[in-house]
């Protein structure tokens, strides 16, 4: 008998069918003889009024069968996810460039898109406002400024020894998840729609198609058996998919569907924020922050979307890791004439954690000491815990993980090493940087952090898991079976992981916030609980023994001395009327914020980790390479090491290409340039680091989570900031280290290039 | 529009089918003959999430005219394995962990195996290079080189 633990490397689920092209996504899904398929006609202005829209040859083209606008939405035409503002087709008025004007069903997507070119649109064209500079000047704003505060910054920072003031340009992201968004919708027999939808929020797909439709809830069913990548672009921008497709199924009662096109879904959906930050901060000989002053200003596109909470996040990290004794942190969320940004992996975190890293270096370049000895003198620690939003770190990781990655990636040495290169007469120059990353963990939005579950134990023995989380790749459905494998003390091979769907577990949070094994493995461990409790009751009463004496251990069902095998005792049960299903349920403890006052317990725990970069830059040029990495990161105890260091390995380097390669850019008339992979350039192979070294930090989580374990999903991206600094401690040797010129993200080639004239310049 | 009968192989056997001029050989794979496993990533030739041999070069399906499979070899994904026995390249990317979402892993099979068909010792470095056209939003492939450089030894061993 194979031995049953948490903690084995493990394969992922669906790793058979992936290797062998077996995997089914929405796309592959064989195509129904009578199906449609999906286009819109797009925007092809940043912000006018829509004087007319003749579609009568878009109607007559080829293939087409319907054509629908704003008029013909039966329920609520905006599909806003928690404010209102996302019309599903603009109503009279452009608010990004590309936006859906109408939509065309047709017997083929090249048939479809035809169509929509046939379109005749008169607009009166109004001047948009594309960059946060013009929103901030125009008070433009999607919802109100919110700040923490805690003390009065402005006082220490006149009252420090040392103050300085610094500003960075963060560039968003596009998520470029490889499978573009789809949805596939089946009208049924009672007016209802089958909905597969590539969707991280199957219940928020479910909630908004009903509304469009303007029917119960009831008689929609989301499915969504996997994603070919989400990283947050799935969470909402999915809805307007399925909700289109739906109203199409309904109005023809033929099977429809609507995948997105790489460059449509590059320009209408939203991508990760671009921030504005500026902090002034005040601190002492030591290093030590006793004052900071934040502004925090997101582009939040056209509408709210999920920017709330975004911002807020990006405020509850303008800390990462460090202790300020008195702050205020404000977040603005700018309104603009571009695509709706939305959540992306890190979900605002990753935007505050970087004004953070960006003043330790300042700071460490004003006390000529070492940036590492700057981040180590303001890591929380006992007596210097709380943060400005008044939660206290309970466990302290940082301290000692940062110790060990220090001595295990030779820091110190390595350090000298690259001043000795660095002072030699080469035109390449080296960088290093060692930045640690704290991520809270819990959706700030506290209703969400709830999760359902639907064990079943089939009459043969075999059991089957649902849950209210979605597969994207992260390996949920992986770590879901090790958590009912452990919990009803039964083999992995018995459990299959099906596809989740509303009709299986209700009301179900998005698979967010790095949250899904943390919720959903709560939840399948209470149902699984209650399966081994009547199945345990059942068997001590069958043999007429002292429940104590029952166990479910190895496969096998324990009575007294005596074992029987798990299928034997669940038949008997089945026989004897024993209610062999049970549905899970599961919310985080202990959590809660004020957000009127700023403060409270946002998160349940934090989750930490640290990495070490070094980059080798060509100072005649500004192109670099990534020559080492060293990551330590904390998982708790990992439920699956092997899918754990996969999400580590993969969000370093999505951070990484973020923070380097990877620019968005607009013009002045709100058109999107970077349109195509063959302008948008994510990290390839050949780009990631030659020495990549990744270790998990073992300690059990403190608190009560699914085995002790600790999410995994977006904090790791954070860790890229290290390359981020590396790059501009590389510019910074230009200077001897006495000027350590502002450096924005992405940092390009050519921005380091800019920067590296830039701290030239500061010697003369 | 006129529909264009063409013979090719695929995998090993004689296939025929109807196309237009302009469907790509992706769009025939997927839609005409259900060999779903060559995946659209991004239809423009960047991503290689299509990846398929056309008379043993590693090209991009959706960059292909499905007319021009017209007597040609065609080698997909389905082609990999044999007799329900999987490839070593398959086994080590199970082995190595290399995929997540598994949406960019056919495409990266069929090119590792490109690659090692081409040049059955690669160094990391060409390693590296040469899978540099078929992009993974998930993995950060360090998992995938590992993957790709044991099965060039295994399948230097083997042969």
């Amino acid at each position: 008998m194979d031995d049953i633990t948490t903690s084995r490397p493990g394969v992922h689920e669906s790793a058979v069918k992936h290797v062998t092209g077996r995997a089914q996504y929405i796309d592959d899904i064989p195509e129904w003889p009578d199906l449609l398929h999906v286009a819109t006609g797009k925007a092809d202005r940043a912000f006018a009024a829509i004087l007319s829209m003749d579609l009568s040859a878009v109607r007559q083209s080829e293939g087409v069968i319907d054509v629908i606008t704003t008029a013909e939405i039966p329920g609520d035409d905006d599909i806003g996810p928690v404010y209102k503002g996302d019309p599903l087709f603009a109503r009279n008025e452009v608010q990004f460039h590309s936006q859906p004007l109408f939509a065309v069903a047709a017997t083929s997507l090249r048939l479809a898109r035809q169509a929509c070119a046939r379109a005749q649109i008169e607009y009166e064209t109004f001047v948009p406002i594309v960059t946060i500079r013009q929103a901030m000047d125009a008070a433009s704003f999607v919802l109100p400024e919110k700040s923490f505060v805690r003390g009065d910054a402005g006082v220490a920072i006149s009252e420090a020894e040392f103050s300085l003031r610094g500003e960075q340009y963060v560039k968003g992201q596009e998520h470029f998840y490889l499978e573009g968004q789809v949805s596939l919708c089946v009208p049924d027999e009672d007016g209802g729609v089958l909905v597969y939808s590539s969707s991280q929020h199957p219940t928020e797909v479910q909630k908004l198609t009903a509304s469009v439709l303007d029917m119960p809830m009831h008689k929609i069913q989301v499915e969504v058996r996997r994603m070919g990548g989400g990283f947050g672009g799935k969470e909402s921008q999915a809805a307007a998919l399925a909700c289109t497709a739906a109203l199409f199924a309904l109005r023809t009662g033929r099977p429809v569907k609507y995948r997105m096109p790489r460059s449509d879904d590059m320009v209408q959906t939203g991508k990760r924020h671009d921030f504005w930050n500026r902090y002034h901060v005040g601190f002492n000989q030591r290093g030590e922050i006793q004052g900071v002053e934040l502004d925090l200003a997101g582009m939040c596109g056209y509408s709210p979307d999920l920017s709330e909470g975004i911002v807020d996040r990006a405020m509850f990290h303008a800390d990462n890791s460090y202790y300020y004794d008195s702050a205020r942190i404000t977040g603005y969320r700018c309104r603009t004439n571009t695509v709706s940004n939305t959540a992306f992996r890190g979900f605002g975190g990753p935007k505050g954690m970087i004004a953070a890293e960006a003043m330790l270096d300042d700071i460490a370049t004003v006390l000529q000491i070492d940036p590492l000895d700057a981040r180590k003198a303001n890591l929380y620690q006992p007596g210097r815990n709380t943060t400005p939003y008044g939660q206290t770190i309970e466990q302290h990781v940082l301290p000692g993980l940062v110790d060990r990655l220090e001595n295990s990636s030779d820091y110190r040495n390595r350090r000298r090493a690259i001043a000795q290169f660095n002072g030699s007469a080469s035109h390449f120059k080296k960088g290093l940087a060692l930045t640690p990353v704290k991520f809270g963990i819990s959706f700030t939005a506290k209703h969400l952090n709830q999760a359902g579950s639907l064990v079943h134990i089939y009459a043969d023995g075999s059991v089957q898991v649902n849950h209210g989380g979605t597969e994207m790749g992260q390996g949920l459905y992986t770590k879901m079976v090790v958590v009912a494998a452990q919990a009803l003390g039964v083999h992995e091979r018995r459990i299959k992981v099906t596809a989740t769907r509303t009709d299986k577990v209700p009301n179900t949070s998005p698979t967010a916030a790095s949250s899904g094994s943390d919720l959903n493995g709560m939840a399948v461990l209470d149902a699984a609980q209650q399966l081994v409790l009547r199945l345990n009751e059942f068997t001590a009463g069958h043999y007429g023994v002292p429940i104590a004496q029952v166990s479910i251990l190895n496969d096998r069902v324990r009575v007294g001395d005596v074992t029987y095998p798990f299928e034997e005792i669940v038949k008997l049960a089945y026989l004897n009327r024993i209610h062999l299903s049970a549905a899970g349920f599961y919310k985080t403890p202990d959590i809660g914020f004020d957000f009127e006052h700023g403060t409270g317990r946002p998160f349940y725990y934090f989750a930490n980790g640290a990495a070490a970069s070094e980059v080798i830059v060509d100072t005649r040029t500004g192109e670099y390479r990534l020559s080492r990495v060293d990551i330590l990161h904390d998982v708790g105890r990992s439920l699956n090491p092997a899918i754990d260091l996969g999400q580590i390995e993969g969000g370093f380097v999505q951070g990484m290409g973020w923070l380097t390669t990877e620019e968005l850019s607009w013009d002045i008339d709100g058109r999107l340039l970077s349109n195509s992979p063959a302008n948008y350039k994510i990290p390839t192979a050949y780009d990631v680091p030659e020495q990549f070294n990744i270790a998990l930090y073992d300690e059990d989580n403190n608190e009560d989570t699914i085995y002790r374990s600790k999410a995994v999903g977006e904090p790791p991206l954070m860790l890229a900031l290290s390359v981020w600094c590396a790059l501009r401690d590389a510019c910074a040797s230009i200077t001897d280290y006495k000027f350590r010129p502002a450096m924005n993200a992405p940092a390009t080639s050519e921005e380091v290039y800019r920067c590296i004239q830039v701290a030239r310049a500061s010697m003369q | 529009m006129s529909k264009t009968h063409v013979t090719t192989t695929i995998n090993g056997d004689v296939t025929e089918f109807l196309c237009e001029p302009a469907d790509t050989l992706l769009s025939v794979l997927r839609n005409e003959l259900q060999l779903t496993g060559t995946k659209e990533g991004c239809g423009s030739g960047d991503c290689g999430a299509c990846s398929v041999t056309v008379n043993g070069r590693l090209v991009c399906s959706c960059l292909v005219l499905g007319v021009e499979a017209q007597g040609a070899e065609i080698g997909t994904i389905e082609g990999i394995e044999s007799a329900e026995k999987l490839h070593t390249i398959q086994e080590k990317f199970l082995e190595h962990a290399a995929l997540q979402c598994g949406i960019c892993t056919p495409g990266l099979i069929v090119s590792t195996k490109a690659l090692l068909d081409e040049n059955p010792d690669p160094t990391e470095e060409e390693a590296r290079y040469y899978l540099a056209g078929n992009l993974c939003r998930c993995t950060g492939y360090d998992k995938i080189i590992r993957a790709v450089l044991d099965s060039a030894k295994v399948m230097r061993g083997a042969a």
